[in-house]
């Protein structure tokens, strides 16, 4: 059922760079494995942790960059988890936060689950997907040597903007932050001065 | 502001919005809701986001409320079926979720592919813990949604109100 990639990118080292030069970013991780990456990297309160909700980290992501327009708000998921949102990219291009930047960490499976194959194994490509909704900036990334080049993606430019990294399936070990959405919440409020 | 063909209840519901700075609202259309919307988009301090399917209306009005603003979701009740699993957001954050739900599938329906859901509406909003606030007189839409309203944001907790078939008037496809 799983098939091996050839992707190189090790989504843990890959995120804990990514994260060093984050500046004052809120990350919105999608349920799982990107919140254990993110975790692993280290805790801080502008990070949502998602334990789930599939399908909802972009508008999630969205909904805070619309109410915090003077703070980076990165979206950064799986790829089933972003298939399960796919029609909120539309909603995306449609509203053009320029704040608001997606990263999708693309093992092109439902490693969660048992490494079963994803859709964006083959035919479907998420960056063209992203395009047709109208997502002009979009970045393929699939070496973590273009890492200076994606953080200034990420950060910097203007958005709304869309990036796939395509990252090899690992065998990580759990990172598992608060689970308790009332908590999480809080704290994530509590940093915004809310 | 004006009414509408008589129908004075969307601008109920946009003052009682506006007195509680609930300035999104995230929708998939309904000609139920279209006076209401039209409001929405025609008002510069406000925000209406066309949606690609209802969930995404949660996931948006909770970061919203998790990034300091308060936001709502426009539905027709075939929409609450698209919610259920995503209501699990607001709820575990303890985050407000409030919802307008124009109901199909019940009062005069005529189109039967409209009544699975519609009845399902109460239960299925009931069974993942949205309060809901049915309402079937259009002079007491106004007050019903600021009720709705206040007992979600101040409660923290996910509410709908649910317009009668009966307020909104049947479609009857031009059939006798």
């Amino acid at each position: 059922m799983s098939t091996p990639t050839p992707n190189k990118i090790q989504r843990r080292p890959f995120v804990a760079e990514l994260l060093k030069h984050r500046g004052d970013a809120l990350v919105v991780p999608g349920l799982g494995s990107p919140t254990w990456d993110i975790f692993a990297a280290g805790d801080s309160p502008e990070y949502l942790y998602s334990w789930g909700g599939m399908g909802l980290a972009v508008p999630t992501a969205l909904g805070i960059a619309l109410a915090q327009p003077k703070r980076r708000v990165l979206a950064l998921t799986g790829d089933g988890e972003m298939m399960m949102g796919i029609g909120s990219l539309a909603v995306v291009a449609d509203q053009a936060p320029p704040n608001l930047t997606i990263l999708v960490l693309d093992n092109e499976s439902f490693s969660e689950t048992g490494r079963q194959r994803g859709l964006s194994s083959g035919r479907t490509d998420l960056c063209r997907v992203a395009e047709g909704f109208g997502i002009a900036r979009t970045m393929l990334v699939t070496d973590q040597e273009r890492m200076p080049e994606l953080v200034k993606f990420i950060f910097t430019a203007p958005g709304p903007s869309f990036a796939v990294a395509k990252i090899a399936i690992t065998d990580d070990p759990w990172r598992l932050p608060e689970k308790d959405g009332a908590t999480i919440a809080r704290r994530f409020r509590g940093a915004l001065g809310l | 502001m004006a009414a509408s063909n008589g129908v004075t209840w969307p601008a109920d519901v946009f003052r009682e919005m506006q007195a509680r700075e609930i300035k999104t609202v995230c929708t998939v259309p309904d000609g139920g809701l279209t006076q209401l919307l039209k409001m929405v988009d025609a008002d510069k301090g406000m925000r209406l986001v066309t949606l690609s399917t209802e969930e995404e209306g949660i996931g948006i009005a909770t970061g919203q409320w998790l990034g300091g603003t308060r936001a709502m979701i426009a539905m027709q009740s075939s929409g609450v079926g698209n919610c259920i699993n995503a209501l699990g957001l607001p709820t575990t954050f303890r985050a407000p979720c409030l919802m307008l739900v124009t109901m199909r599938g019940q009062w005069g329906e005529f189109n039967p592919w409209q009544v699975p859901m519609g009845q399902a509406v109460r239960p299925a909003l009931e069974a993942v813990g949205v309060k809901c606030f049915p309402v079937d007189k259009a002079e007491e839409v106004g007050e019903v949604f600021a009720a709705a309203a206040d007992i979600a944001f101040h409660g923290l907790l996910s509410a709908a109100v649910l317009i009668s078939q009966r307020v909104i008037g049947a479609k009857g496809f031009g059939q006798k």
